[in-house]
């Protein structure tokens, strides 16, 4: 294989990759992982400079469009990144003494968990009580419906923070967004309206795996050739993830990539205690 | 109430800014990778990958001297890695961004809030986490 042939192959799958993660809002670096190491034997450690790369693109090419609308908690996503970005840098810290085989195993089970949170229920409760600390830190804030601004309120900030600490380690560690952590935070401790937590989740995901991009940057993780590719391949599938996710009925589809994200995990996590990797 | 409007009309502002910069970010970065990566292609692409193994990336790529010096010489993957390395910053400066805007806003919390986030991303940038 040249790496012409490569380069195209690895743009198709990546494009796949950002329409999946888009589609399922698992995000994109999940997907790119399995794809670059388990089909194209890529070692893990350029795996994860790519993804985190990709995931770097995919949440501000999104966020953008969401933080413009003021959807997103710009407050709630600036004070949770204190945690996340914490987080990242010690996942990074931790990653040198991780071996590549658990770091796979890890990733596989992180992976299950995403994937079995994509078809959970989703928060649609607004609270109109939230606690001292939310009102203290300003979190309680409105977003836009076709029925004029919903106001919400929050509680239960020190739980959620925690959660993001350890949704940053993992991101730090693996590479990821880890997107469904970051939701599972806000949504099921802090009773953050879906909507606002989908967001607002995105929205730190850039920061946070910037956080740990910089280190994995300068420890040569992050190989232009596979890079591009990827980056490119997983914008533009997730700008069509974008376009045709209000057109189809996207339960179905949630269901089929979540079984098979999980055949991929099971994979993952088999190949990781064979030392595959 | 006036001073409600002041308020929400700077947080609609500081949210049509962090956007922008967002977007700014993601174009610059895409179009520089894809001009390098056409580029790298006609430079490498009959070679063959080895990224089976590995060896980590030379100083070329984990440098902004060394992105700067590769660029210089007509080498493409430093084009590319300059692409990444702006799709990095672009949350950092976005975090920039929002310090002005609280600053702005005089949300004292806030101001402090997004310092510890920036101290915290430049303590992982210059730490010498690199092992």
């Amino acid at each position: 294989m040249t790496i012409l042939t490569f380069t195209l192959i690895l743009l198709a799958g990546a494009y796949l990759a950002g329409l999946a993660g888009s589609l399922t809002g698992l995000g994109g670096g999940v997907v790119i992982i399995p794809l670059l190491t388990l089909f194209f034997h890529v070692d893990i450690r350029y795996a994860i400079g790519a993804a985190l790369v990709a995931s770097i693109a995919t949440s501000s090419g999104s966020a953008s469009a969401y933080v413009k609308e003021g959807i997103t908690n710009v407050r709630l996503g600036m004070f949770l990144e204190i945690a996340t970005t914490v987080g990242a840098v010690a996942g990074a810290i931790i990653a040198v003494y991780t071996p590549v085989n658990t770091v796979a195993i890890v990733f596989g089970v992180m992976l299950i968990f995403s994937a079995s949170m994509t078809l959970r229920k989703k928060n649609e409760q607004i609270l109109t009580e939230g606690s001292r600390m939310s009102d203290i830190l300003k979190l309680n804030s409105t977003y836009p419906s076709p029925e004029g601004p919903v106001p919400y309120k929050l509680k239960h900030i020190g739980r959620g923070f925690s959660v993001m600490t350890i949704a940053g380690v993992l991101s730090g560690l693996l590479g990821i967004g880890s997107g469904a952590l970051k939701v599972l935070a806000m949504d099921t401790a802090m009773r953050v309206p879906f909507r606002v937590s989908t967001t607002t989740s995105n929205f730190m995901v850039g920061v946070t795996a910037a956080a740990s991009a910089v280190v994995y940057l300068q420890r040569g993780y992050i190989d232009p050739g596979i890079a591009f590719p990827v980056v490119i391949g997983v914008l533009a599938g997730a700008i069509t993830g974008s376009k045709i996710l209000m057109k189809i009925n996207v339960n179905a589809l949630k269901l089929i990539f979540s079984i098979a994200i999980t055949l991929i995990a099971i994979n993952m996590i088999y190949n990781g205690f064979n030392h595959k990797f | 109430m006036k001073a409600q409007m002041k308020k929400k009309l700077t947080d609609y502002d500081m949210q049509q800014l962090i956007g922008q910069v967002l977007r700014v970010g993601v174009i610059l970065s895409g179009t520089i990778a894809t001009i390098g990566g056409i580029w790298y292609l006609f430079q490498q692409g009959s070679g063959t990958p080895h990224y089976g193994t590995f060896s980590g990336e030379p100083a070329g790529f984990t440098s902004l001297t060394g992105i700067y010096k590769g660029i210089l010489t007509g080498s493409a993957a430093e084009i590319i890695q300059l692409g990444v390395v702006i799709l990095i910053a672009t949350p950092i400066i976005r975090i920039i961004f929002s310090l002005f805007s609280f600053i702005l806003e005089k949300d004292g919390l806030y101001v402090v809030i997004t310092l510890i986030v920036l101290s915290v991303i430049l303590f992982s940038m210059f730490g010498g986490l690199k092992v």
